[in-house]
């Protein structure tokens, strides 16, 4: 029978940046502890806790609060690859000199939906990531949210440019907290898509005022966090990206390059020194010793306001019209580990998805065109054959498996279905017009 | 000073969490266990020493539900009693302890779970054996369990809960040495990822790449050493001989190192893990 002990008596001292709680007690097992911590009272780092038990030590690493911590990775995932999304589509919709005016309504229109507030909303809330499925269906989502069509080659490989280009800015943020900053390259780009339209300003000003809000005050170790959630996510994806190849950032084998070299991250020192102290505290000796890296100090720290200059490069633009975007489809080499399903969903409609799926298809609104002549077709491919040619030779482990709707035998799950979408109705949100949701409902159903 | 060895092939990639790699050897038998988390799975691979053969093992974290990945295991860690090795593990949903060899569960201990995500969220990290016959594991919360193991069977209670702190842990240390007080003084905090003790002196890793050793009777700094240009994942002490091992992405080519352990007590040997490699790659000395 497990008993809560709390401290009969309580001693605390605090200085500049120390705190010392001790407490002891005993049990009637005999055993004795003491506990000490140390950090802050203000800021949210601790070092470690000190305990004994039965007189002896036990000691613990402590990370800082757990407040607010992968189960708030969601929304700079979808940030960061919604931004990587629109550079390959703004670079593509030049390279195929779309005009002027319709890609501008295409941009627009997917920042909007992107931005929508009910579907932040959701996005927000505190939970765990979405599947890989779930995740990719919301992207499809977006990249149909106006005029523009992709087809389903082309589809898969705007995702796979996505996720690998997020996969190596969170592999090499210099400290987890860079992560932030990414997101904040990506909003800055962002914001200059849309400078020319004051009501979708607006709402990705309003975004990146939470995204200050809820992740400035997080600490290094919170955002380390995130960032192992993140790179679980990712994990064994190694599809090979040409600019990254041409660059030298990807290596043949899909993994991506880890310089030694370079400035160190901000707050950390280059790697070197040893120094010894006395017990009075003062440094006593120092001793240098050489490290294999060419490393050398840290840069300033980037801004994490509304405006201001990121100093990480990572997440800005790395497309230009001279940079064609392209992906080699062998992304599995000999070496490549293997399709581990993680997350395997057997029946890809499990109630979890379908509410997932249900809640964003509330908070969507699609512009459904009424002339269907201005929507057009984007090939992420250099020709319509290549784009076939890839669409077949996909390797099956590099599915996405788009959840679709229609495919299911299972009456209950049908059920549920028209359940939600009975919901929609009642909701009472403004909608274009009544009917459009209902046709978005089958033209998502339809097309997926 | 060291070279590679040959490396020991895994089921799948380490996935990116600290001291993802434990080390276990069975002298009577000429082998080595080791263990590496990958998301909710943990590889287990038994190696002998004549290095002819390895025989693999998966565990799965215990109510993974398959739709959502709230059963992601944050680390795996043997604990080494005088009476027996146990296995344990620890996630999102509750703690569960094998058998050395991992064959069986003989205990599992869920964590308080609310229903829907919140924003704190819930798992248990920090594994150290203490004494005869405790196992203690660290919880998001800041708590500590302690856990009463028997000398056999599958009978292990849950004797105490300590709970001073709010913050979560990452990793625990313990060692034999007798009546210690512990106290503290100024020391210049940063997150922690990884702590050993050994003869009384606290090494930690720290999140600036720094490896701070403290007396840990008085808690005074002894020494700093600015290790390394990125946050340290893992630190290891080979006991007998007091060698500090640390890693990140230096020596190992384009790989950001997750787990570093030493195989045996001289510091000979040492194996480390790293994100999205599957295999464990080992070094001795030269």
């Amino acid at each position: 029978m497990a008993r809560r002990i709390t401290s009969p008596s309580r001693s605390s001292t605090s200085a500049s940046d120390w705190l010392l709680l001790a407490v002891t007690w005993q049990p009637r097992e005999g055993l004795q502890t003491l506990i000490y911590s140390a950090g802050s009272s203000e800021s949210a780092d601790r070092g470690f806790l000190l305990t004994t038990c039965d007189c002896l030590p036990i000691l613990a690493a402590l990370h800082p609060s757990p407040e607010r911590m992968s189960t708030r990775t969601l929304p700079l995932l979808f940030i960061n690859l919604g931004g990587e999304m629109l550079y390959i589509l703004d670079q593509r919709l030049r390279a195929q000199n779309i005009p002027a005016d319709k890609a501008k309504k295409v941009m627009n229109d997917i920042i909007t939906t992107m931005f929508n507030k009910k579907f932040l909303e959701e996005l927000f809330k505190p939970q765990e990531l979405y599947s890989k499925k779930a995740l990719r269906t919301v992207f499809d989502r977006l990249a149909h949210a106006s005029i523009m069509r992709l087809n389903q080659a082309s589809m898969d490989k705007l995702y796979d440019l996505m996720t690998m280009a997020f996969k190596y800015q969170v592999l090499l943020c210099p400290r987890p907290k860079d992560i932030l900053l990414v997101s904040f390259n990506h909003m800055d780009a962002i914001r200059d898509f849309v400078k020319d339209t004051p009501s979708i300003l607006s709402q990705v000003d309003e975004t990146n005022k939470q995204l200050i809000e809820i992740y400035t005050p997080l600490s290094g170790g919170e955002f380390q966090l995130i960032r192992q959630t993140l790179l679980i996510f990712f994990q064994d994806m190694h599809i090979r990206v040409s600019i990254f190849l041409k660059d030298k950032v990807q290596n043949s084998n899909g993994r991506f390059v880890l310089p030694t070299s370079g400035p160190v991250p901000y707050g950390t020192h280059t790697p070197g020194l040893i120094r010894l102290f006395s017990c009075s505290g003062e440094e006593v000796r120092r001793m240098q010793f050489r490290d294999c890296g060419n490393y050398s100090a840290a840069l300033r720290e980037g801004s994490f306001e509304m405006y201001g200059d990121r100093v990480i490069k990572l997440g800005t633009n790395m497309y230009s019209v001279s940079r064609p975007v392209e992906t080699h489809m062998s992304g599995t080499s000999k070496n490549s580990s293997q399709h581990t399903k993680v997350n395997t969903t057997p029946n890809p409609l499990a109630k979890e998805e379908l509410n997932l799926l249900a809640r964003l298809m509330g908070g969507l609104e699609v512009q459904k065109s009424a002339n269907t002549d201005s929507g057009f077709r984007v090939n992420l491919f250099a020709t319509d054959e290549e784009e076939e040619e890839a669409l077949i030779s996909r390797p099956d482990e590099l599915s996405y498996e788009v959840i679709n709707i229609q495919a299911t035998k299972d009456k209950q799950t049908n059920a549920e279905l028209a359940k939600i979408m009975g919901e929609f109705g009642e909701t009472g949100e403004p909608a274009p017009s009544s009917s459009s949701k209902g046709d978005d409902l089958l033209a998502m159903m339809d097309g997926l | 000073m060291y070279h590679k060895e040959k490396s020991i092939q895994l089921k799948s990639s380490a996935s990116a969490l600290y001291n993802n790699l434990s080390v276990l050897r069975i002298a009577p038998r000429c082998l080595t266990y080791f263990t590496v988390v990958h998301a909710n799975v943990v590889n287990m691979v038994s190696a002998s020493w004549d290095g002819l053969n390895y025989s693999h093992r998966q565990l799965q974290s215990k109510e993974g539900n398959v739709a959502t990945s709230s059963s992601l295991i944050m680390q795996a860690a043997w604990c080494v009693l005088p009476s027996r090795d146990l296995l344990v593990l620890t996630s999102q949903k509750g703690i569960q302890m094998y058998e050395s060899d991992g064959s069986i569960m003989v205990y599992w201990h869920a964590l308080d779970t609310p229903e829907t995500p919140t924003a704190k969220a819930v798992f248990a990290r920090g594994i150290a054996a203490v004494r005869e016959k405790y196992i203690c594991v660290g919880v998001s919360s800041g708590s500590v369990l302690v856990f009463d193991v028997p000398s056999k069977g599958s009978n292990i209670t849950l004797s105490e809960v300590l709970e001073e702190h709010k913050e979560a842990i990452t990793d625990m240390a313990s060692e034999c040495s007798g009546n210690l007080v512990l106290t503290y003084s100024n020391i210049h905090i940063t997150s922690c990822s990884s702590v050993k003790l050994w003869k009384g002196t606290v090494i930690a890793g720290y999140g600036t790449g720094q490896i701070r050793l403290y007396e840990g009777v008085t808690g005074i700094l002894h020494a700093e050493v600015n290790a390394h240009a990125r946050w340290i994942y893992s630190l290891d002490i080979a006991p007998f001989t007091g060698l500090i091992e640390h890693m990140y992405n230096e020596c190992v080519t384009d790989t950001q190192i997750c787990g570093a352990k030493f195989c045996d007590g001289d510091g000979y040997a040492f194996a480390v893990t790293g994100y999205d490699l599957s295999e464990i790659i080992r070094y001795t000395q030269a």
